[in-house]
């Protein structure tokens, strides 16, 4: 693969339109998956929040809930506008790989926007604008189906780009330039190979960006002093969530893992730095792959990927020189680095989940300081885990954009010259880091502000009243 | 072999259907809040800009859904005129793709500090990118009617600038102008006192702006863009069409000078029905007519998906679209009659 950004065409530089719309995509969805799992993290907390509120009747469950909502907003909003970018940036710089995939492609996002899209933003009207205006199981009813309409959002997408990862359900029509994937059978399609495993490891990454942004919040309050009793049930609730998610996360990882070494052995080849076309794989805790020597330097449990496919230490597993050069991902290191700290960050998360259980369980979970402050910055953890995750996903199916059938470099939008995506590139990444910076903002006002504020309860009629007469 | 129907149409032709059903819903529905926005500036007081905008706070997101899903049915049913006309109009949509985000932040961030610049800028934003959303899905529309140079291949073959010609423009001013009628009579529906003084004298200025703009549209597209009416002349009876959209225009005015505004919303969401479906009923089979020759334009059969797949995707829209129309209608009956501002406003 080309990876020169820079080519000499008639005596100048100009850039490469391939590189530059993977650069584009990459940056696009990176940015926007750093709102759609806290969506669906922060719904299910609310679900929970709402849920006791409802049971209990103590306020200040109502006070957490409608806290995270604002919160919520905030996340959703950007997430929605970000997503839309991504619906059309297939057509508009992926013409090609568009006319193949759309028939099997198609009908998983028609059903996302319809069973997902709509359900969720419908519903966040009534969830966000609705407290004074519906009851509150009414408004609990609008909540759940938000966290559903956003978990069904992560079905479709997940099931589509589990589809370019193990293609099943489909025949292909059509010769060379020509051919394009048509859909025969829609389950199969649905549930190819990766889907289920891979779905549910969105999901619970997912509840876990939810989960330790809410561990993360209220442990900060709790070291400053504040909010502390409404803090400290917030804890336990996502405590909970990230201990139960943690531990499942390994499960669902696991299986995944094995889904790749079965359906694109290349890739778990990649992930694991395995080059002896057949030889027992290693499985290494860290170290650096040096693609020139094919060599792997680090901390190394021999046989041990082996052991994990095949579950004994000396059975062979194809090596990356089981595969022809350019049927091999090409960044192998890149890709080694992240699946790895996937993985070190999801062992730290369970490390973290199950050192605060062990201490809520002996009733001195709000004394240890230093594990109050070390909840604090684990809030980036599941971030940077999702975005590494799938970083090593999609760069470990490349050259291919359909596993085996339909490579990046034949994808492209043929009509769009470099120096078109070249705009759209400095305007996203104008209009990106202003979004981002307006996120941060606002959302630590939102936290300095806390969940204690004129908005309460008891002061509802009377803040009603005052707002009628703001006098222009 | 037969190609399989229902209710003596085809599967193409049912999916050209759901795509001009949900791009009407989106017209309709993003229409009165980008139409909304249009006239944003126009409001002076902190207190009357905020009741605007509150006024679409609950139902702007909902009405964005449409578009994806009208993009999400455009791509699964017709991939191919997708990626044509997507990759053909690039410019257009990434300007596109932008105003969205920006009109989106504005409305979330506008209304968070207190500073009058900052409400200032996030009201600019909102507004100007409200105008130009509004401009640029005309120009899309008037680069479709026109067609597009494209070759046997489908790939198109214009340059990066051919989207903004003098017709497309022209469409895209007029479809501004019917979405500030449009979010006009939206606005006064939901707001009172001095706001909805000035909303009804905006909207007689709107009225006439829209009624210069559709007449002048309809004496180019007559002489420039024939194949944007033959279909009208050669079978009379579809005459019906135009009539019933010169009585709505006509009969707009009259409600509004009556103080009956639903009536003449309903009106106004007629006529941007009737207009997308004249546009409908001259282009079909054709969904994106080449200009270079008409051998190449992409229709219905030549661009659809498989028929098996257009038939799981009829499936999943039956099974869906009660649901979504259900919970829509709930959804606004809860925020129905005017605004009142509350602890949970924009």
């Amino acid at each position: 693969m080309n990876l020169a950004i820079l080519r000499v065409h008639n005596g100048f530089f100009v850039m490469d339109v391939e590189i530059l719309s993977r650069i584009q995509f990459a940056f696009t969805i990176s940015f926007h998956y750093i709102y759609p799992p806290l969506s669906i993290g922060l719904g299910l907390v609310m679900v929970f929040m709402e849920g006791l509120y409802l049971k209990t009747r103590n306020p200040q469950y109502e006070q957490l809930a409608r806290f995270w909502t604002r919160i919520f907003a905030l996340t959703f909003g950007i997430g929605v506008a970000t997503g839309i970018v991504m619906e059309f940036e297939f057509g508009t710089n992926w013409a090609t790989y568009s006319r193949y995939v759309g028939d099997v492609f198609g009908s998983a996002l028609a059903a996302e926007g319809v069973f997902a899209f709509a359900l969720e933003s419908g519903f966040l009207g009534i969830l966000l604008f609705g407290w004074n205006r519906v009851k509150p199981p009414v408004h609990f009813f609008a909540t759940v189906m938000v966290l559903l309409g956003s978990m069904f959002s992560a079905v479709w997408i997940v099931v589509a780009n589990s589809w370019q990862q193990t293609p099943a359900g489909f025949h292909i029509v059509g010769e060379g330039m020509q051919a394009r994937a048509e859909i025969i059978d829609f389950w199969a399609m649905v549930f190819n190979p990766s889907s289920v495993d891979r779905l549910t490891h969105v999901w619970i990454a997912a509840f876990l960006a939810g989960a330790f942004m809410v561990l993360s919040v209220h442990a900060w309050y709790l070291l400053k002093g504040r909010f502390v009793e409404v803090s400290k049930k917030a804890i336990k609730i996502a405590l909970s969530i990230a201990l139960v998610a943690s531990l499942s996360q390994l499960l669902t990882g696991h299986h995944s893992a094995a889904g790749v070494a079965e359906n694109q052995p290349a890739k778990l080849a990649a992930f694991e730095g395995h080059f002896e076309a057949s030889a027992p794989a290693d499985l290494y805790l860290f170290g650096w792959v040096n693609k020139e020597t094919e060599e792997v330097t680090g901390l190394k449990i021999p046989g041990g990927t082996s052991m994990l496919v095949h579950g004994d230490f000396e059975e062979p597993v194809a090596g990356l020189r089981s595969f022809a050069e350019e049927d091999r991902p090409s960044a192998l290191n890149a890709i080694f680095q992240f699946y790895h700290l996937m993985i070190a960050i999801g062992m730290a998360l369970i490390g973290i989940s199950v050192l605060a259980c062990f201490f809520w369980w002996r009733g001195t979970l709000f004394e240890q300081r230093w594990l109050l402050m070390l909840l604090v910055p684990s809030v980036l953890l599941p971030q940077i885990g999702n975005q590494v995750g799938w970083f090593a996903a999609e760069m470990g199916r490349q050259p291919w954009v359909v596993y085996g059938l339909l490579r990046t470099s034949d994808a492209l939008s043929k009509a769009v010259t470099a120096n078109q995506v070249l705009f759209s590139l400095i305007m996203f990444t104008f209009v990106y880091v202003i979004l981002l910076g307006l996120f941060l903002y606002l959302l630590n006002k939102k936290i300095q502000h806390g969940p204690e504020d004129d908005e309460s309860i008891a002061h509802r009629p009377q803040q009603e009243a005052m707002m009628d007469n703001v006098q222009p | 072999m037969m190609n399989p129907t229902f209710l003596g149409l085809d599967y193409p032709t049912l999916w050209f259907l759901v795509l001009g059903g949900l791009f009407s819903g989106y017209a309709i529905l993003d229409g009165f809040d980008l139409g909304a926005g249009a006239w944003h500036l126009f409001f002076r007081k902190e207190q009357s800009r905020r009741v605007a905008l509150n006024a679409i706070g609950p139902v702007w997101d909902g009405n964005e859904v449409w578009l994806v899903i009208g993009g999400g049915a455009l791509f699964a049913g017709f991939p191919e005129v997708y990626a044509t006309l997507l990759s053909a109009m690039y410019i257009p949509f990434m300007l596109f793709l932008m105003m969205l985000i920006m009109r989106a932040v504005s409305i979330e961030f506008r209304s968070k500090e207190p500073m009058l610049w900052w409400r200032k800028m996030w009201d600019i934003s909102y507004s100007v990118s409200s105008i130009m959303l509004s401009v640029l899905l005309g120009i899309v529309l008037g680069n479709v009617i026109q067609g597009i140079p494209m070759g046997a291949d489908h790939e198109f073959t214009g340059n990066w600038i051919s989207f903004l010609n003098p017709y497309a423009i022209l469409v895209g001013i007029t479809t501004l102008s019917i979405f500030m009628v449009h979010g006009a009579l939206y606005l006064t529906m939901k707001t009172e006192g001095r706001l909805f003084a000035k909303l009804t004298i905006l909207l007689k200025r709107a009225i006439i702006f829209f009624v210069v703009m559709i007449v002048s549209l309809t004496m180019v597209s007559l002489v420039f863009v024939p194949q944007m009416s033959d279909r009208i002349f050669s079978q009379p009876w579809l005459g019906i069409l135009p009539l019933l959209m010169g009585a709505a225009i006509f009969f707009i005015p009259r409600f509004v000078r009556v103080r009956r505004y639903r009536p003449a919303f309903l009106l106004s969401s007629g006529v941007i029905m009737l207009l997308l479906i004249v546009v409908a009923v001259e282009l079909y089979p054709v969904l994106l007519p080449s200009s270079s020759s008409a051998a190449h334009s992409l229709d219905i059969y030549s661009a659809s998906s498989s028929t098996k797949s257009l038939e799981i995707m009829l499936i999943i829209a039956a099974i869906g679209a009660p649901l979504v129309l259900s919970y829509t209608i709930f959804i606004y009956k809860t925020f129905w009659g005017k605004v009142k501002l509350d602890d949970s406003s924009y």
